[in-house]
């Protein structure tokens, strides 16, 4: 037998924007096991219900994770008006869809921002999130947030979008269709760029659905789940396809979020369009009580609210199970048998959010 | 504004914050709000760092780490704290795992206020922490000069040991230090006799 050594990995590393711990078990230059550590941001915002009545709580959930903030401020609202059987106003609806898309349009581009400087590609780096800066401006413009938007609440939505700020994000999508167009080739054709992606970090279909990977990750290894089918929010209305990759490997999982962003443009570009006038929010009367569970799609995956409440302001549980826990099984899956060298990459191809894992 | 001497590395760690703080620290490295044109430069080691941008609370998995990163950075050290998190526990400060703000384990130099901070804030907050860095700077090198000339003395009077082994032992260090205090004043006395037989 080769001799094995043990090399951790992180908390603090250069290529993590976050700690995780890996202890990674490698023969030669071979990876024969990876073990996560977890627990370095864990902060228990769920135990905070106790504390904060339900309407305080939306705020405390957008702050589960600050990249796909939006999603989680939403989802909560969403298992609450399940409970109390509160009909959102269409236009709130076409309003939540319409920035939900932009975050996850600017999480996406965040996504490629860091792959590329995962390979060292300095440059595009710098130009993704130059692009993502655009969204993000059309998110301060709408919403007065650049992260953190706290636009949603029990009912509705706060804010809304004018005529004037929908002429700004058509404006907006227009230039960074054109601008992503531009960049596409380095990442799909450029030799190099092809050499660290092609092949590296296979996750066949079979296994990506015996341990239960979510989003991009899964659709790149060619299962067909995307939470927006469900029809929530104003997405039953709107035309789109699921995007599939059947090759599972790094390069697959690049091109499907790549194509994900020009269907976000789309999305967009539609529920402007059809957006009816109306109401903001719903009146909300009275304290939830019973139990919802809401799945929705975020950027990094599908991600499941489940919300217990008791009658009284406090509610007894709300319980989040993000995509980046379902596909941390699914990365240490990759990892074994990849080159030591490619196990930031690797990491970084499952877009992990570990402050929504751990929250 | 200060004028910039020389190019402070910076070293971010995530605490345990919900990203906002943290996506925009990274935002301000890019070039819409190039914080790179003050000097400062991103590193991943904090061996080689001067400056801490640590962003959310401190929790008790963490605070080992962070503390580690604080020791291995070499002095003088600057911590910034970005976002309410990392000032003072902010939303989270009533979670049972929060132990409070990044000042609970580190000493902590600069607060950026704001949950997510803005781009904004944080530059203004790494302007004033590279200024900060250049006056400890200063003070690190005279403290250098200062501890050097006393090892010199130090190691004259290490020189002229012979002498003090004769002495019987059993002396306290306290004593043998006025000893050679004495000595050396002794000499001093001796070397000016000698200065003046010469003339
Ligand atoms: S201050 Fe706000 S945005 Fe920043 S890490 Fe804390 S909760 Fe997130």
């Amino acid at each position: 037998m080769k001799k094995r050594s043990i090399v951790p990995y992180g908390p603090q590393h250069p290529v993590l924007p976050e700690p995780i711990h890996l202890d990674l078990v490698i023969e030669d230059e071979k990876i024969v096991e990876a073990i996560p550590s977890v627990g370095f941001i864990h902060r228990g915002l769920e135990n905070l219900v106790q504390k904060r009545d339900f309407n305080q709580m939306a705020y405390v959930a957008e702050r589960v994770c600050g990249i796909c903030s939006f999603g989680h401020g939403f989802g909560y609202c969403e298992a609450i008006e399940d409970i109390m059987d509160i009909e959102v106003p269409d236009r709130a609806k076409y309003l939540r869809t319409i920035w939900f898309e932009l975050s996850r349009m600017h999480s996406h581009f965040l996504w490629l921002g860091l792959l590329a400087d995962g390979f060292g590609f300095e440059n595009l780096f710098y130009q993704c999130w130059r692009i993502r800066e655009k969204i993000l401006d059309v998110l301060e413009l709408t919403t007065g947030g650049r992260v953190i938007f706290s636009v949603n609440k029990v009912g509705g939505v706060m804010k809304d979008i004018t005529p004037e700020m929908a002429g700004a994000i058509l404006d907006m999508l227009a230039s960074v269709k054109k601008e992503l167009k531009a960049i596409v080739p380095a990442f799909t054709q450029d030799y190099s760029v092809k050499s660290r992606l092609v092949g590296v970090g296979v996750l066949t279909k079979q296994q990506a659905h015996d341990l239960g990977c979510a989003g991009p990750f899964a659709r790149a290894s060619g299962i067909q789940t995307d939470m927006r089918k469900l029809g929530y929010a104003a997405y039953g209305d709107l035309d789109f396809d699921v995007i599939t990759s059947n090759d599972g490997d790094s390069y697959a999982r690049c091109v499907v979020r790549i194509n994900e962003i020009f269907q976000s443009i789309s999305i967009i570009e539609q529920a402007i369009e059809k957006m009816p006038d109306g109401e903001l929010a719903a009146v909300v009367k009275g304290n939830p009580q019973g139990e919802s569970f809401i799945r929705i799609e975020q950027p990094r995956g599908e991600a499941i609210y489940y919300v217990s409440a008791n009658g009284s302001p406090h509610l007894d549980r709300m319980r989040v199970r993000t995509p980046t826990f379902a596909n941390l099984a699914g990365l240490c899956e990759t990892l074994k048998g990849a080159d030591y060298a490619d196990v930031g990459l690797l990491i970084l191809t499952i877009d992990p959010c570990i402050s929504c894992t751990e929250r | 504004m200060f004028e910039i001497k020389r190019s402070p590395w910076v070293l971010h760690y995530d605490g345990s914050s919900c990203n906002g703080c943290d996506i925009e620290v990274l935002a301000c490295l890019t070039p819409v709000y190039d914080a790179e044109r003050f000097g400062i430069i991103n590193t991943g080691d904090p061996m080689q760092a001067d400056i801490l941008l640590i962003t959310g609370g401190i929790n008790s998995q963490n605070a080992p780490v962070v503390k580690q990163l604080y020791d291995q950075m070499p002095r003088p050290k600057v911590v910034c704290a970005v976002g309410v998190c990392a000032c003072t526990g902010g939303i989270f400060k009533d979670c049972y795992n929060i132990l409070g703000g990044a000042d609970t384990v580190i000493p902590v130099d600069i607060y950026v206020p704001g949950c997510a901070a803005r781009p904004q804030a944080i530059i203004d907050g790494i302007v004033k922490a590279v200024d900060l860095f250049e006056k400890r700077l200063e003070e690190h090198k005279q403290w250098v000069a200062e501890h050097e000339n006393r090892e010199k003395t130090d190691k004259s009077a290490a020189a002229k040991q012979p002498q003090k082994a004769q002495q019987p032992a059993g002396e306290t260090a306290k004593a043998q230090s006025q000893n050679s205090a004495q000595r050396r004043s002794k000499n001093a006395k001796g070397r000016k006799t000698a200065k003046r037989r010469k003339k």
